[in-house]
């Protein structure tokens, strides 16, 4: 089944083909929910309850953004078993990235009316651009550091962490130290990167007016895409024999090594992947909620997105995406309704699902279907032994 | 060198594994101590000793995952085995088996096979790795040569405990290794069990050398081979079990207790 070939199809086509029944699912039910949201916003008429609101598609492509952060996490933690704490660094690194970028799409539009210099700069007396700097009035430059700067962190920190062999909750321990570091950093006026208040201010993308509807419904569409492509990807990887070398990995490191494979190339491979695909949802993220600044690398938020997969069941793909979704929509409605209930209901929610739901909401929920078909009697036991099941 | 082999009643040359004067300490506490032996090309040997003796610790200097303070230990007369990494040891062809079982166990018979499949093992190969025909059959054989051909499908971690020791043997094979390092393969097992690997190592030493660590005598007897006895990270006598079974130092340190 697994060597099926669709080449009629072309090769795109193939990866949506050989999902599995719950990945064809997924995908579409986020084409509906995207064609939905873009036709309610444009289509329907404002007084029709069926409207979709300009607010509620920008909040809608902040969760995308943020399912696609949980999607990178889940394919090194549910595939690999990489705990990582840190993974907000990659998201922020490819926020600052964009950030950067749309700084100077500001040009002259400034409060100091400076061509050449972002406020903060002229604020801070200095009289030229610093090195790195230069470039990001490119779009097609900034999108590369995008990935290329979250990539480059997650190979340097992973090649000397993966080689010494750094595994479990000690590798745990040093990213939350890695995303850590970078948040005293950036709090610095000094990096040239804004300081405590970061970057903002934001006027224009590739032109257009970022707080335009059409710009707005544009990023909630460029966020849905790039969620379904990471999808499509991390599915890709996991179904490989590739994949199921990770699967390996997690289960039995040393039997994988001893079995001929260099585990640490592998794990560094799925780690920048993973790094790349953060750094993606953090530039789409930025442009979205007008902002970036240092305490988007706070220990907190990383240890955050951990929860939305584990929430919505890990090693699964897709149970990340809703984890995301449901924690932040969760997260948006008590942060209005009880604002000092949050934080309880968020700790409340990770020892629940530890508790009951050790496999998510995706992993658990179909135990339990299971379950109820025994007692039915409908039950065919040969479906759990054979792993035959979908994914 | 060539003083060495002539001081040295054991001889590198056409060897399988050579290993001489192999010395490694912990925090002061000589796991081995000046261990020397020798595999020759399809010979099984099994290696006995009291807990504590360095067996596991032999098996680490051999497949690389500890280096050796001092010694030697060369594969096939010709690679030095102390300078190469786990993954480079298994696949120049020496396979190793755990203590304790250990499969993949969240995927199948089959997949656990196919990943052992010796071949091209970098991250990029694997990503667009496709099974072919060739592979799908030997697996098959495996599968048979395992007595599992009818769990293909079964999750490994559904397997019974001695299912799962032999599934692990299967991988060892599918890699086609020229030397086979087997730790305890019949703890925990059944006596009927025990029987079938006895059976299946015979079957596997007739093509490829075997050394396998072990405790139960009646197990070491029907593999019919020569034996090593090792104490305190040491040879202390070798020959046929019978022979060592009645060298009174033998008896003194471990069969007489």
């Amino acid at each position: 089944m697994k060597n099926k070939n669709n080449k009629a199809l072309g090769p795109f086509f193939s990866l949506i083909t050989d999902l599995p029944g719950g990945g064809k699912a997924f995908m579409g039910i986020l084409l509906a929910v995207a064609l939905y949201t873009v036709i309610g916003n444009t289509l329907i008429p404002e007084s029709s309850f069926a409207h979709v609101p300009t607010y509620m598609v920008t909040l809608m492509g902040k969760y995308l953004c943020y399912a696609l952060l949980a999607l990178s996490v889940d394919l090194i933690w549910g595939y690999c078993g990489i705990l990582s704490l840190g993974h907000g660094a990659f998201f922020s690194l490819g926020g600052y990235a964009m950030g950067m970028y749309l700084m100077r799409q500001i040009g002259d539009r400034g409060v100091y009316g400076n061509p050449e210099l972002p406020d903060f700069m002229v604020f801070l007396n200095w009289q030229e651009l610093p090195w790195y700097w230069s470039g990001f009035d490119n779009f097609f430059v900034a999108a590369l550091m995008v990935m290329l700067v979250p990539g480059l962190l997650a190979f340097v920190f992973g090649w000397f962490a993966f080689r010494s062999r750094v595994t479990g909750v000690y590798f745990s321990i040093i990213t939350q130290a890695m995303t850590y570091a970078l948040l005293l950093a950036f709090f610095r006026n000094d990096m040239g990167f804004g300081g405590n208040n970061g970057l903002t201010d934001f006027k224009d993308l590739l032109g257009f007016d970022l707080r335009s509807d059409g710009m707005r419904l544009g990023l909630f569409v460029g966020s849905a895409v790039a969620v379904a492509l990471g999808y499509l990807i991390c599915a890709f990887i996991t179904r490989s024999k590739f994949g199921r070398v990770l699967i390996a990995i997690r289960d039995a490191e040393s039997r994988t090594r001893f079995t001929g494979y260099r585990v640490e190339f592998y794990k560094l491979s799925v780690f920048v992947i993973s790094a790349v695909l953060a750094g993606i949802a953090g530039a789409f993220y930025v442009p979205q909620v007008g902002i970036i600044n240092p305490s988007e690398f706070s220990p907190a938020n990383s240890i955050e997105v951990v929860i939305w997969v584990a929430v919505g069941g890990r090693g699964t793909l897709w149970g990340a995406v809703l984890g995301a979704v449901l924690v932040n929509w969760g997260k948006s409605y008590f942060t209005g309704a009880f604002p000092e209930a949050w934080l309880y209901l968020l700790g409340g929610l990770f020892v629940c699902t530890t508790l009951f739901l050790p496999k998510g909401i995706v992993g658990t929920v179909p135990e339990w279907w299971a379950k109820i078909k025994l007692r039915l009697g409908r039950f065919k036991p040969d479906l759990i032994q054979t792993g035959k099941g979908d994914m | 060198m060539e003083m060495k082999v002539v001081a040295k009643p054991i001889a590198k040359e056409s060897s399988i594994l050579y290993l001489d004067g192999v010395s490694v300490s912990f925090d002061g506490f000589k796991a081995l101590n000046d261990l020397s032996f020798v595999v020759q090309p399809g010979e099984m040997k099994a290696i006995i000793g009291p807990n504590g003796a360095g067996k596991t610790t032999m098996m680490d200097v051999i497949t690389g995952k500890t280096r050796p303070d001092t010694g030697e230990v060369y594969f096939k007369d010709a690679t030095d085995l102390t300078r190469l990494d786990e993954a480079r040891i298994v696949n120049l062809g020496i396979g190793r088996k755990f203590q304790k079982p250990t499969v993949f166990e969240s995927h199948t018979v089959f997949d656990n096979l196919e990943l052992s499949l010796k071949g091209n093992k970098s991250p990029f190969a694997t990503l667009f790795s496709k099974l072919s025909a060739d592979d799908a059959l030997k697996i098959e054989d495996t599968l048979n040569t395992i007595r599992l051909t009818d769990r293909k499908d079964w999750l490994a971690g559904n397997l019974s405990h001695g299912q799962k020791q032999w599934l692990e043997i299967g991988m060892l094979l599918m890699q086609d290794p020229e030397l086979l390092l087997v730790d305890e393969p019949v703890a925990g097992m059944t006596d009927a069990e025990t029987v079938e690997t006895a059976d299946l190592l015979r079957l596997i030493a007739k093509t490829r050398s075997v050394v396998v660590v072990e405790h139960d005598m009646e197990f070491v007897r029907s593999l019919q081979c020569k034996v090593i006895v090792l104490h305190e990270g040491h040879v202390l006598a070798e020959g046929s079990l019978d022979k060592v079974a009645n060298d009174p130092e033998v008896i003194d340190v471990y069969l007489g207790r």
